[in-house]
């Protein structure tokens, strides 16, 4: 609020440079007060929050995408890593079971080659047996015919009967050469 | 030759008359409000779409924004912020005072040191009253730097104090005295242009001399306009600085 009686000696007629004119003040300060005032309200309460608010909408968008692309990326990378994973233990369990398949189908086949030999042994063994005690059997009876045979052949040549027991005991004698 | 003063002159559209002050307005305030205008137009219009791809319109919006506030952050740092509103207001304000100035026929309203004092005394109280409300008396440690010698003390006080009242000064009287004297030297070069060709053959081929010098004025004269309106952001913010941290001075 200037007022021209502070420097009414060199003011009031029309003259002099206009931005050193005193009583011109109060009209433009006034004016500058509403215009600046009226500039700043829109500035702080529009403008401001607008533009600003567009830019740190951009930039959260931008770095929310990145993120986003950043944990794709990881998620990507963790399905390669356990698809690889899953694959190296499907091709260790495929190898396990083959292994395993092949252990127990030699297991199998030594079991039954064993199973066969000892059934074999057994035959063979039964076998031996049998015959052995048919030999003996045989043998026997070889006794007995000799013994028969040999009393038939000293009747037939003595007339008489022989000694039974001196006649076995000559047959076993003859047996055991 | 017409009067390179006339440009200046303030016109009343509008008498008013409050007790016995003259609060006309004039065509300052006519084009103050234009400035007004054009700066809500340029922001807000450009800027209605809030689009997350700008146009062109609005990406030059954003990039004055963007250079304001870039400004802010690297002068007065991150809190600097909170004067924003008020630097880019400061910005825009002088910035388009400067370039409608340039339009011929306008006025040009930062040309008056009473509007240049009103702005840098904005800038000057806003700076006192809110470092003296943050920080109480230690802001005025402002004006006596920590580790100095109690001789000297004294005499560095005085000296910051009167570098501190200089600033609102040179800050008003620097654009005022860039924008009168530009346009004053466009205006006379241009009563040049019209006084040599009405005075014959001769004088009309050698107008085309300060044609030639008007031209480059007129060059200058709109780097001048975006200048001054960047130092005098700069400087406010270099100012307000101080206000928030007035230890690191």
């Amino acid at each position: 609020m200037a007022t021209n009686t502070t420097q009414g000696t060199e003011v009031p007629s029309k003259g002099g440079f206009p931005a050193f004119r005193v009583e011109t003040y109060g009209s433009q300060l006034l004016w500058l007060a509403i215009a600046f005032g009226l500039l700043y309200y829109l500035m702080s309460r529009f403008i401001a929050p607008r533009i600003g608010g567009i830019l740190e909408e951009r930039a959260s968008r931008i770095s929310g995408d990145l993120a986003a692309a950043q944990a794709m990326k990881a998620e990507a990378d963790a399905a390669t890593l356990s698809y690889e994973k899953a694959l190296a233990e499907a091709r260790a369990s495929s190898q396990a079971i083959a292994a395993e398949t092949r252990a127990k189908i030699t297991a199998e086949a030594d079991a039954e080659r064993k199973a066969l030999e000892a059934k074999l042994a057994a035959d063979l063994a039964a076998a031996e047996a049998q015959i052995s005690s048919a030999r003996a059997v045989a043998m026997g009876n070889v006794r007995a015919i000799a013994v028969e045979t040999a009393e038939a052949i000293v009747e037939r040549l003595a007339g008489t009967g022989a000694d039974a027991a001196r006649l076995e005991a000559a047959v076993d004698a003859a047996l055991k050469r | 030759m017409a009067d390179p003063i006339k440009q200046f002159e303030l016109v009343p559209i509008v008498p008013i008359t409050i007790g016995t002050g003259d609060f006309s307005f004039t065509n300052s305030a006519l084009h103050m409000f234009i400035i007004v205008g054009l700066t809500a137009a340029f922001l807000l219009l450009t800027t209605s779409g809030r689009r997350l791809v700008p146009t062109r319109m609005q990406s030059m919006a954003e990039l004055t924004y963007e250079f304001v506030a870039g400004t802010v952050r690297q002068t007065a740092g991150t809190d600097g912020m909170k004067f924003f509103p008020l630097v880019f207001s400061l910005f825009m304000f002088v910035l388009l005072a400067n370039l409608v100035g340039m339009v011929p026929g306008s006025f040009t309203v930062t040309s008056h040191i009473i509007v240049t004092a009103a702005l840098a005394v904005l800038v000057i109280s806003t700076v006192i009253i809110y470092g003296i409300w943050k920080h109480g008396t230690h802001w005025f440690a402002l004006f006596a730097p920590a580790g100095l010698p109690k001789v000297i003390l004294p005499l560095i006080v005085v000296i910051e104090v009167i570098s501190f009242i200089s600033r609102p000064i040179s800050l008003s009287l620097r654009l005022f005295g860039n924008m009168t004297a530009g346009h004053i030297a466009l205006k006379v070069f241009a009563g040049f242009v019209t006084a040599m060709a009405g005075a014959g053959a001769l004088g009309f081929i050698g107008a085309a001399l300060p044609v030639f010098m008007i031209t480059a004025l007129t060059a200058l004269e709109f780097l001048v306009a975006v200048l001054q309106a960047y130092v005098f952001t700069i400087l406010t913010c270099i100012y307000l600085n101080d206000a928030l941290h007035p230890g690191h001075h």
